[in-house]
């Protein structure tokens, strides 16, 4: 995978763009429908999920996602972009709308508020050279996992990190650190 | 059971981060909280009186009620920031015992020290403080500040002392890049800053944590000009809730921040908003909140 969007509407967008760049990868700012044309994959980063889900709808950029992603092109979400990927959100508003390509049900803000968000090693299933840095800001955790998804690392007994065919996300924010080894998976995939 | 480690420096910027390209809105009850969420601001600043009325009102202005808070805690799902006076330390331990998410050490409040801020590292919630010039920014940062914001004017609806701050912070940090290593030491005197900090920003071309925008913002377009001039983030105080339409103009500025280069974007969100606040010269003004913090 070399042209990679980032979804780029709120959040840290920007940090995930580099980590690409450093890879080798072409990062493509998405912001508009037009945005998506050629892209072999798409990035849907942190940030606030209520907002992005309401900027995707008011840029008209919520059909065409949802349309390339039913056509099977890869994504990797973190944290709010987990959510947006996820089949059902609990404790969200009732008006948030997720894209569904993974059979998850992610509860938001789950580890509690800004003085929980917490730094940790987690082990990752199938991903050399020790535990990845993992930081977790005021991050959702996945409650149920439907069949078809394969869980790649847990904290506290709950699913942090999964993935269903093409889709990758993590409660977590590889952005944050500069460990690059998860969006490495994520463009060899 | 995995280690957790929390307060750390990259936790507290991590916060600020997320809430880059987004609105901070000040709210003065759980109503406004839910106008704001449903906008699409990325967070609330929780207070009791917006800066316009704590200009018009006058008197000592400190942190909010803590049942205040709460309740708009109670009432959104995103992030809940409150104020803190310069200085007042016990106001921001009450603060981070109600769990806020940031702190913001603010000049709009009446400042409870004139020569010390507060400490902030070791605090776990992580704060925000306003600066007016590079110097300041650093001096914050070196007290633990977690994400820096500009702090033009707040109550006056007048763009024009964040602009000229944004303008100052980051004209600073481009010539700053430019100094030798000799000059760096000259440049940490001149800003009363740290070296190590001041060395930092030369070699990174950057503050070492987010810098947002505030004081003054009352259009989508203000939004657009400082999103432009290198903000990552935009508070709005007075301006959405001093405005004709409180819920159009929150929406008019959430697009507006998002899509800032877009001028089509900007002219189509800021069609029949009705009037923005009134705003007032800088001249006129009796107290100049800037001027508040060391």
């Amino acid at each position: 995978m070399h042209k990679v969007g980032v979804l780029a509407l709120q959040g840290a967008w920007q940090r995930h763009a580099e980590a690409l760049g450093a890879l080798g990868a072409h990062a493509v700012e998405v912001r508009t429908p037009e945005d998506l044309s050629g892209l072999e994959g798409l990035i849907l980063p942190g940030g606030e999920s209520t907002t992005m889900s309401r900027l995707l709808e008011l840029s008209g950029l919520f059909e065409p996602v949802a349309e390339r992603l039913a056509e099977g092109m890869p994504a990797f979400g973190t944290c709010a972009g987990m959510i947006l990927l996820a089949g059902e959100i609990r404790d969200g508003r009732p008006d948030q709308r997720s894209f569904g390509v993974l059979d998850v049900s992610v509860r938001r803000n789950a580890f509690g508020r800004q003085v929980d968000s917490f730094e940790a090693d987690v082990a990752v299933d199938g991903l050399g050279g020790g535990g990845f840095p993992a930081v977790f800001i005021r991050a959702p955790v996945i409650d149920r996992v439907g069949d078809g998804v394969e869980v790649l690392a847990s904290v506290g007994g709950h699913p942090v990190l999964c993935r269903q065919g093409r889709v990758l996300a993590a409660a977590f924010h590889p952005e944050l650190s500069d460990d690059l080894r998860l969006h490495q998976l994520f463009l060899e995939d | 059971m995995t280690d957790r480690n929390t307060g750390s420096s990259r936790v507290k910027r991590g916060l600020a981060e997320m809430l880059k390209g987004g609105v901070i809105m000040d709210v003065v009850d759980v109503e406004q909280a839910k106008i704001a969420e449903d906008a699409g601001a990325v967070a609330v600043m929780a207070l009791e009186r917006v800066p316009a009325d704590i200009r018009r009102d006058g008197g000592v202005a400190r942190m909010s009620d803590p049942a205040m808070i709460e309740a708009i805690q109670a009432a959104v799902t995103i992030p809940v920031m409150a104020k803190a006076r310069i200085g007042h330390f016990a106001e921001a331990q009450v603060l981070e015992s109600l769990q806020v998410d940031y702190i913001d050490e603010s000049e709009v409040l009446t400042p409870a020290d004139e020569a010390h801020h507060i400490d902030k590292w070791p605090f776990t919630v992580p704060f925000v403080c306003g600066a007016t010039n590079l110097g300041e920014a650093l001096r914050r940062i070196s007290e633990g500040a977690a994400m820096i914001r500009s702090k033009g004017e707040a109550g006056t609806g007048n763009i024009v002392e964040a602009v000229r701050h944004l303008r100052s912070i980051l004209g600073d940090i481009r010539r700053l890049t430019q100094a030798d290593a000799a000059e760096r030491y000259a440049w940490a005197k001149q800003l009363q800053a740290p070296i190590d900090l001041v060395a930092e920003v030369a070699d990174t071309g950057a503050l070492p944590v987010p810098l947002f925008c505030a004081g003054g913002i009352a259009t989508p377009a203000d939004a657009s000009l400082v999103m432009q001039l290198g903000a990552e983030a935009v508070f709005v105080g007075s301006g959405i809730f001093k405005s004709s339409d409180p819920d159009a103009m929150a929406r008019a500025v959430v697009e507006a921040t998002a899509h800032f280069r877009d001028a089509s974007i900007v002219a189509k969100v800021s069609r029949g908003l009705g009037e923005a606040m009134r705003g007032a010269e800088i001249q006129g003004l009796d107290t100049r909140m800037a001027e508040r913090g060391w």
